[in-house]
């Protein structure tokens, strides 16, 4: 480190770019639970349905999340 | 210290042998054929250990049923419970009993051979995931493709499948153009690579997470001499058991969503009616 650069860094920037991409599906699954716990208090007796499709709900949106993970292996092998 | 690192490289974790972080990479999951190498049935650890739980399932699941009793005991009520568990919550919750009794013996192997492949990745000694490698996830989303193919085929013949996924009702022409190749690669590609993806990648970052944890850890308290980075070890230390406590709880997530979804697609083939 010379004079001039007062700070670097190393490193592979698709850290940040993971952490980008887990923005939306952080959204979409706090959307989700608190959509389902909203619906369960509004209608008790269907809790099992809702819960239910909570669980497929979470599970795509899970998976924008992990594709942002996959392709880090992917693009960079 | 080289002692415990062999060690635990032969149990599996990846530990800081050298003086530097080592962060654990994806080829892990290609670990050298230990068994049989050269032969078609070359093993690998990850093999072994599927092999392994699949006898150690078998032999609970067998004991327990061929000593069933008309009043339970304690064990076999629990057996029971994780089946009618599945049964009465995945599947008959999803397709009703009428449709959901011909699946309940799929979706259970599925649900638990996933449940027990996954709780390897927790297991110490074993400590990776038998799912953690694609062809068995694969192997599951295959196996639910073609069922929700056969189901399509029987219950409504394959033209009016297609009809009812790619086009439908209400949907103006121009619209149509865009949509029905999007059901398509939706219910061909999709839905069995969502499947497949979903688990393997919860799986490998799972076990990526723990292992850096307890790599963190090692290099942390042990390798490096600055004594200031002691409270960033104690914090990756306590960091590795959370997050093992947090694969079992992903472990039965995951085995139930894929059967949650497999039972979806499969419940999605048969003829809609209102």
């Amino acid at each position: 480190m010379d004079l001039i650069t007062l700070a670097q860094v190393t490193g592979n920037l698709s850290a940040i770019g993971y952490g980008l991409a887990a923005i939306g599906p952080g959204i979409g699954v706090g959307i989700v639970f608190g959509k389902a716990i909203e619906a369960t208090a509004r209608q008790p007796e269907l809790g099992g349905r809702i819960q239910t499709l909570m669980w497929i709900g979470f599970g795509l949106i899970e998976f924008l999340a992990l594709l942002g993970f996959i392709s880090g292996f992917i693009f960079t092998a | 210290m080289a002692g415990v690192a062999e060690l635990m490289g032969a149990a599996g974790m990846t530990l800081a042998a050298g003086g530097e972080l080592e962060i654990p990479q994806i080829d892990e999951f290609l670990p050298p054929e230990i068994l049989f190498a050269g032969t078609p049935f070359a093993m690998n650890r990850i093999i072994l250990i599927r092999v392994v739980m699949t006898v150690i399932m078998l032999l609970i699941l067998g004991i327990s049923a061929s000593r069933a009793k008309l009043i339970p005991g304690r064990w076999q009520g629990f057996v029971e419970w994780g089946i009618e568990y599945v049964r009465d919550k995945i599947v008959y919750e999803v397709m009703g009993e009428l449709r959901g009794k011909r699946y309940v013996p799929m979706i259970c192997t599925i649900f638990f051979t996933i449940f027990f492949f996954n709780l390897c990745g927790i297991i110490p000694g074993m400590n990776v995931a038998a799912t953690a490698t694609i062809m068995m996830p694969l192997i599951f989303a295959a196996w639910t493709f073609v069922q929700y193919w056969i189901a399509a085929c029987r219950e409504q013949g394959l033209i009016s499948y297609l009809k009812q996924e790619c086009t439908p009702p209400g949907v103006p022409f121009p619209v149509l153009i865009l949509l029905v190749p999007m059901q398509l690669i939706d219910i061909l590609i999709i839905r069995p690579a969502s499947l497949t993806l979903r688990l393997l990648a919860n799986m490998i970052a799972g076990h990526l997470i723990v292992a850096l944890c307890f790599s963190a850890t090692q290099f942390f308290l042990i390798v490096t001499e600055n004594k200031m980075m002691m409270a960033a070890g104690v914090v990756t230390f306590v960091g590795g058991f959370v997050m093992t406590l947090f694969e079992a709880f992903v472990a039965y997530l995951q085995a139930f969503i894929f059967a949650t979804l497999s039972t979806v697609y499969i419940n999605m083939s048969y003829p809609e009616e209102d």
